[in-house]
């Protein structure tokens, strides 16, 4: 099959890929471009530890053919990982210990990212619903929870300083 | 003088964190090497089966095919996984012969330069297959006449000469006659797969001074470094094995099951090799805690004491043995409960099925035992009259009880714990089960 060249935004920077037809996001992510934070757990939607921003929605990058994201943005968790230190997010799970094996949890904090640019106060059940798509089999799911609510609240005291 | 202590009562933080939380920790798969060749598998369609022909011309022309691996290739093609421990027979094939015995079996190793062209190849083999009858029920499996799976001639896993892991402890059919009631139970359980997050693989490379050195996501390094060595027939010294992250194991990645292949397509081809599940084989073919049949019978006083138990399980081992016959000596050691019982009776089998082989989850073989023994307990509490928490109570083992296996308990916390656990739901024990600990009994009760 004749191979395609996609153009696409990776962290604020336009980047071009030659590929098959139908290749998945995930695989160019991963085996192009070594944004290995982006996991393989299921390559089916079913597992959430692949998922990515496009234009700020959180999506599943292994059902995404990459013809689908030309000209659009697309942020991993290594774009949001800063050059020094942690996102305050990141630095909530290191703290809660929101991670047990760390297979989930890229897709964990991405998914919060998302949640958290669009709702910066969310409730409790806001927080479970926005990760019902991200399987973690460890089961450590409570401190994936209170993890993101801590981000929430030390969120609301840099702002109450500010 | 106090002593300042840096580590115990501190939380440490754990040496992965960040790299879990920024992803930058690398997990097998997310390794690439130059060259590196993908290996995937042909596998069994079938649960059982004559394997007559293996066709691979079609294969072969698919661009980007590089070779195929056949039990030929393989030096020691038939091992079993605790072999390494001593334990007999040798008799799960690396690659399938002329018989495949679950759905899954790997028949042919396909290595190719693409992920793509290697799942292309495999589409491609053909098959030549004569289905043969099938098994799936451990009790089936025993009677005369069911499908043999193994190449001995039964379905039965020998431990040191008995057909069955057998306990024996006073006169069980003596305690059965004494006995006020008799109460039976049949607990049956479900295969589990674990299903970690990330999938079994590991990548396989040559190394230019004759070494391969292998990354791998295996829960056992070791085991997976010796059988490799065995299987491979290389010394131990020219493997060098590198683990680290493990995206989930849960006992699911205790099996040799990928380095072996992948080590060997690195010898043949002397380029890196990736073999690496996708979700599919790791639900349909990598290990699962196995089904188990349990059949309790208790002998009981009117007044709640178990005077006999006698306990037959069949453990469905699926095609191959792997853990599983480590996980009937633990469950016969385990089967009569934390309770002190004086007539004890246990055949524990290890039965093959063509269900997928399966090894070890999470306190295999044990968990199987509470389940039963437990749902028992409280049939048992019904029968007599009493609730649960007395017959657990007055039934309780102690520190200094023979266990029917002839080891004295040790650190015993029934009692204590139960004690806990009805402070933390509430319920008020009598005054008797408050004062009671699993303090050696005094001599004139001993030996109970």
């Amino acid at each position: 099959m004749d191979k395609v060249i996609v153009t696409f935004e990776l962290a604020g920077r336009d980047v071009d890929v030659m590929v098959s037809p139908m290749t998945t996001l995930q695989s160019v992510l991963r085996n192009q471009l070594g944004h290995t934070a982006v996991k393989d757990g299921c390559r089916q939607g079913g597992c959430g530890s692949c998922t990515v921003l496009v234009d700020g929605e959180p999506m599943m990058s292994c059902l995404l053919p990459v013809e689908d994201v030309a000209g659009r943005s697309v942020i991993t968790l290594e774009g949001i990982t800063p050059t020094d230190g942690l996102h305050p997010i990141q630095q909530a799970f290191l703290d809660a210990n929101g991670y047990q094996c760390g297979y989930c949890t890229p897709g964990m904090i991405v998914v919060a990212k998302a949640l958290l640019d669009h709702n910066p106060s969310p409730s409790r059940d806001e927080v479970v619903d926005a990760l019902s798509g991200n399987v973690c089999r460890c089961t450590g799911y409570l401190p994936i929870i209170e993890a993101i609510e801590s981000a929430v609240r030390a969120a609301g005291q840099q702002e109450a300083r500010a | 003088m106090t002593t300042e202590l840096h580590v115990v009562g501190q939380s440490v933080a754990r040496s992965d964190g960040v790299g879990s939380v920024t992803g930058r920790s690398l997990f097998t798969a997310d390794r690439s090497f130059p060259g590196m060749l993908h290996l995937k598998m042909v596998r069994s369609p079938v649960h059982h089966a004559l394997l007559k022909g293996v066709d691979l011309s079609e294969a072969e022309k698919v661009r980007g095919f590089v070779r195929a691996l056949t039990h030929a290739d393989v030096p020691h093609n038939v091992y079993t996984i605790l072999g390494l421990i001593g334990v007999e027979p040798e008799e799960e094939f690396v690659l399938a012969v002329d018989r495949v015995r679950y759905k899954g079996e790997p028949i042919v190793a396909i290595l190719a330069e693409t992920e793509a062209a290697a799942m292309e190849a495999v589409s491609k083999v053909r098959l030549d297959l004569e289905e043969l009858p099938a098994v799936f029920d451990v009790e089936e499996a025993l009677q005369p006449g069911a499908p043999v799976v193994t190449h001995w001639g039964n379905n039965t896993f020998m431990f040191e000469g008995h057909n069955c892991r057998r306990v024996r402890y006073g006169d069980v059919e003596q305690g059965f006659a004494e006995a006020d009631h008799i109460v039976e139970g049949v607990y049956s359980t479900s295969p589990i797969e674990q299903a970690p997050l990330e999938t079994t693989g590991c990548i396989a490379l040559p190394e230019a001074n004759g070494r391969y050195t292998v990354y791998t996501n295996t829960q056992a390094l070791y085991f997976s470094l010796d059988n490799t060595s065995i299987i491979l027939q290389v010394p131990g010294n020219r493997l060098h094995f590198i683990g680290g992250m493990v995206g989930g194991g849960f006992g699911g990645k205790v099996d040799v099951i990928v380095e072996p292949l992948a080590t060997l397509g690195a010898m043949k081809t002397n380029r890196p090799v990736r073999y690496v599940y996708s979700r599919s084989e790791e639900m349909q073919v990598s290990s699962t805690r196995s089904a188990w049949k349990i059949r309790v019978k208790d002998g009981v006083t009117s007044d709640g004491r178990i005077i006999a138990r006698k306990v037959t399980s069949y453990a469905d081992s699926g095609a191959y043995s792997r853990q599983t016959p480590y996980a009937l000596t633990k469950h016969a050691a385990n089967a009569a409960g934390p309770y002190a019982i004086p007539n004890v009776w246990i055949d524990a089998y290890c039965v093959y099925t063509n269900r997928t082989p399966t090894s070890a989850m999470r306190g295999f073989g044990v968990t199987m035992a509470s389940f039963a023994i437990e749902v028992q307990m409280d049939r048992i509490a019904e029968r007599v009259g009493v609730d649960p928490w007395t017959i657990r109570f007055l039934n309780a083992y102690r520190n200094g009880d023979i266990k029917p296996h002839r080891k004295p308990a040790e650190d015993a916390t029934l009692i204590e714990t139960m004690q806990a656990a009805a402070v933390l739901v509430g319920h008020d024990l009598p005054e008797a089960f408050k004062a009671m600990t699993s303090d050696p009994r005094p001599t004139q009760e001993g030996g109970r």
